[in-house]
């Protein structure tokens, strides 16, 4: 069996009712019964629940946020580079993403290692793109309309009829059925995520997510497909189910083959009635549901930090079908000093 | 049956207590001990007369009526997607 005992940083700690990925990438990661490693958490604020996560990280950092720029966010590495061994980090987080993308060669000269896409990979994967790449790949997309300001969003109203989905660019979607609600859910988003929105076509179906990584050669080392069973109102899973429909894998190596995608991706799709298969959006990232791949026999976090470090992941086995997840809130109670200690210094720690 | 059809059906799971899942949808059914049985037999490949000879062998059942209660339950299974809307013994 693989042991290994590397450090590693993993970001997305906000594990909220709109879950980031960081819990469910760390809860793969403890479960290898190889890992004998350290995990350090990174987060942006300090009431992002993992960083209270005391079980499954042995120290967690403040960073600073995407928007104060990529060179913040390098010194702050480097910090704690020099004070902890940190030998690798899976950011999580689509906003975050490009900033760690261009930072890559620096971090890789000062020890730390990432398995990200290029940075020309992860904008063909881009919402604003969507048209692009499934035209390179053969795959059916919904009608899509990008809109930078409400007279163009009056426009393209007049061309994909109601009800649509207004998405933002990073995140959030709202299904709209008359101009009232359009132009306020452009208002929110814009306001939330910036410009531009997505239009795109509503279409019905059952929908499906593909979790998958890419080796950067054009091949898929592992990846399983999930239905949702159970949505909270904001339209995240609260439940799911492995299935195994070879068309969703099929999507993901041709995806692979195609961009020679490098790390973790996530592919929404949406089969219709005459069984035709949209591709709705790829995020260049872990999901939130990360962890349920340890359930169904590929622990795909462990595949990526073993592909940044240079080791060949081993061959996984067929996802197990029918494996669920069912997700919990629990409250995790917190001594106040380490609420001092997360806003005084910045850090935390555990071990 | 086709094989591509056989082997579909081959990965439907069904307990004792006649939980379906279908592994290729993710979508589950519940169905008593008469579906679990048919579905278990076109599971096996078998077809309508084979069907209804060993329901007739397990099962209390009227005559003029069975056939026409497998064919209900086979449309069942294409509106559950479960066999294809073009299936025919």
């Amino acid at each position: 069996m693989d042991r290994f005992e590397w450090t590693i940083g993993v970001t997305g700690l906000n594990a909220t009712d709109n879950p980031g990925p960081g819990i469910s990438v760390i809860r793969s990661l403890r479960a290898h019964p190889g890992f004998n490693g350290k995990i350090i958490g990174l987060a942006y604020h300090y009431l992002d629940p993992g960083l209270y996560a005391s079980d499954l990280i042995d120290s967690a950092y403040l960073i600073p946020l995407p928007s104060e720029g990529v060179q913040s966010l390098r010194q702050r590495l480097e910090y704690i580079k020099t004070v902890t061994d940190l030998s690798m980090l899976i950011p999580t987080l689509d906003s975050e993403m490009s900033g760690f993308i261009s930072l890559e060669p620096e971090l890789r000269e000062i020890g730390i290692r990432m398995f990200l896409p290029t940075q020309q990979q992860y904008d063909i994967r881009s919402k604003i793109r969507l048209a692009e790449i499934c035209e390179k790949t053969g795959f059916d997309y919904p009608q899509t309309r990008i809109v930078s300001d409400i007279e163009s969003l009056f426009q393209v109203s007049a061309e994909i009829s109601f009800p649509y989905m207004l998405k933002g660019i990073f995140y959030g979607a709202s299904l709209v059925k008359t101009m009232d609600e359009a132009s306020m859910a452009f208002h929110r988003t814009v306001a939330q995520w910036g410009l531009p929105v997505i239009i795109q076509e509503f279409l019905i179906g059952e929908e499906y997510d593909v979790l998958a990584v890419g080796d950067g050669k054009g091949e898929i080392v592992g990846g399983l497909s999930m239905k949702k069973t159970s949505l909270t109102d904001k339209g995240k899973g609260w439940a799911g189910v492995v299935v195994n429909n070879p068309k969703f894998l099929t999507m993901a190596e041709t995806f692979c083959q195609v961009t020679k995608w490098r790390g973790p991706f996530e592919m929404e799709i949406l089969k219709t009635k005459d069984e035709r298969y949209f591709l709705i959006e790829i995020n260049p990232r872990f999901p939130a549901w990360t962890y349920l791949c340890v359930g169904a026999d590929q622990n795909l976090p462990v595949a990526v930090a073993q592909l940044a470090m240079g080791v060949k992941p081993q061959s996984l086995p067929e996802s197990k079908a029918g494996t669920m997840f069912v997700r919990i809130s629990l409250e995790q109670v917190v001594k106040i000093d380490r609420l001092e200690e997360i806003i005084s210094k910045g850090e935390i720690h555990y071990r | 049956m086709d094989m591509a059809l056989l082997n579909r059906l081959k990965d439907i799971a069904i307990s004792d207590s006649g939980f379906i899942f279908d592994p290729y949808s993710g979508a589950t059914f519940n169905t008593n001990e008469t579906g679990r049985f048919i579905l278990q037999l076109l599971k096996e490949g078998n077809g309508i007369d084979a069907i209804q000879s060993e329901i007739r062998n397990h099962f209390k059942t009227s005559e003029e009526d069975l056939r026409s209660d497998i064919y209900e339950f086979i449309n069942l299974l294409k509106e559950a997607q479960l066999l294809p809307k073009n299936f025919k013994f």
